[in-house]
């Protein structure tokens, strides 16, 4: 798991209204303030932080509901 | 909702001619008053009530017309050729109709509201903007607070059009103390439970009719009074399209109405040499084609989303390409409705410039600027320019 670099991009780009470092890693992001447009500055983020890029049938709400289903996505490209 | 009303809703046609004639007696007349008092239009809504045209979008089976959105955005194009502020209240109180019943008919109380409102023929206002935020509708400093089976809920509302005259107001709030700002819901307020303390008086440069005065809101309620889906769902599904479907339509009635002063105009023109086709009949041509350039968007975007609405399964209201579709929709109408009266100003000439002519264009104008900011089109714009870069 690479949850700890995924919390450290989404403590720096998600703008979200708590501290990232409480997060666990299946705590519901769009909860705790993610949007629809915050998910684009948050996809950027970690394609970059990541040096990857994200297919287009990743690009929904569910690749970016959670770290763990973050880091699930990252590990399925990363593989592919 | 939608799929069986497509079967079963009224004769559009005989309603649009209804509100015709309702637009030429009552709306039309009362439109100069409406304006120059900032007063609410009210002969126009008893007659709009007295049709039952406030429940036209309710499904059938609960009493009401079972228009579908296509028909709404007519309905509201036909009223905005005769009174813009008397179509915005029209359509700002069929965004909220619709709110409801494309969202919470799930819930007993709903389907019981549904019911009160078509034979009530109740008014809805929507209190989303909030003292603190700005124009952002997507976040909210408000939170509804529920112990048992009462809510309670406080807003200071820097604009709550018509709220004054409503009988029930949609508020946007979060949808606990301890939810982020992002994370709201919507809440029916009663008129009968609320208190409304008035912040700011509304004296515009147009839409004066809508009566858009600041309030704080003190409201309690029953629990079952919240919308029982998230407020982002209702957003994406309905509030933000619906509302800039209605919106660009009535715009289109506006223009409508702008371009066929200038054509009365360039006819009394013509009339004096009848050989030779005037100058202005030209510059009438060209601000046709504007015209035709917005109906075709409008329509079209219209269109589209009554597709999605149509096809429950869908998920295509949830893409950044639809809420682009209507972002564009919005940004386009709220400029050639600007575009398309000032050329007709030009074709009107001092007619159209005085206040004291039939052919006055002082209110349209007024009106067709206030379109780019009722969701200042920077924001949308801004929206759009994020969502684009993932767009493809």
């Amino acid at each position: 798991m690479n949850s700890d670099k995924i919390r450290a991009v989404i403590a720096k780009h998600a703008r979200l209204s708590v501290d990232a470092q409480t997060l666990a890693d299946d705590s519901d992001l769009y909860e705790a303030g993610l949007t629809s447009l915050t998910t684009v500055n948050l996809m950027l983020a970690l394609e970059d932080a990541f040096d990857i890029e994200f297919p287009d049938n990743k690009l929904g709400r569910k690749t970016f509901e959670s770290i763990r289903s973050i880091s699930e996505v990252l590990s399925e490209i990363a593989g592919a | 909702m939608s799929t069986f009303t497509s079967d079963h809703h009224a004769d559009l046609p005989a309603v649009l001619e209804t509100l015709h004639a309702i637009g030429r007696d009552i709306v039309a007349p009362n439109a100069e008053s409406v304006d120059r008092e900032a007063r609410f239009p009210t002969e126009a809504f008893a007659a709009l009530k007295a049709q039952k045209y406030l429940s036209c979008y309710v499904p059938v089976e609960y009493g009401g017309m079972g228009l579908n959105v296509t028909d709404v955005t007519r309905m509201c194009e036909v009223l905005g050729q005769y009174c813009a502020s008397t179509a915005m209240v029209f359509a700002m109180h069929q965004i909220q109709v619709a709110c409801i019943v494309d969202h919470a008919l799930g819930a007993p109380f709903f389907q019981a509201y549904a019911r009160e409102m078509v034979a009530q023929q109740h008014l809805i206002a929507s209190a989303t903007t909030e003292l603190g935020i700005g124009g952002d509708v997507r976040s909210s400093l408000c939170a509804v607070v529920v112990e048992g089976d009462r809510f309670t809920l406080e807003k200071q509302a820097p604009v709550i059009s018509y709220g004054a005259m409503a009988d029930a107001i949609l508020v946007t709030c979060r949808k606990n103390a301890d939810a982020s700002p992002s994370d709201q819901a919507q809440v029916l307020v009663r008129r009968s439970d609320v208190t409304l303390t008035r912040l700011a008086p509304w004296d515009a440069l147009g839409f004066r009719g809508t009566c858009s005065e600041g309030f704080s809101l003190k409201s309690s309620g029953a629990a079952e009074q919240i919308l029982p889906v998230p407020y982002a769902d209702i957003h994406r599904r309905t509030m933000h399209p619906f509302a800039h479907c209605v919106w660009s339509s009535l715009w289109l009635g506006l223009a409508t109405d702008a371009v066929q002063r200038a054509r009365t105009a360039v006819r009394a023109e013509a009339r004096k040499n009848p050989s030779v086709t005037p100058i202005s009949a030209t510059r009438l041509a060209e601000v046709d084609n504007v015209l035709f350039s917005m109906r075709g968007g409008i329509r079209q975007t219209v269109a589209e989303y009554q597709r999605v609405l149509d096809d429950p399964s869908s998920d295509a209201a949830s893409g950044f390409a639809f809420a682009i579709a209507i972002n564009s929709l919005k940004l386009t109408s709220s400029q050639l409705v600007v575009d398309i009266v000032g050329k007709a100003m030009l074709i009107c000439g001092i007619a159209g410039y005085r206040n004291d002519s039939k052919l006055t264009l002082g209110r349209h104008l007024r009106d067709a600027y206030g379109a780019a900011l009722m969701v200042n089109n920077d924001r949308i714009l801004g929206q759009s320019a994020t969502m684009q870069i993932v767009q493809r």
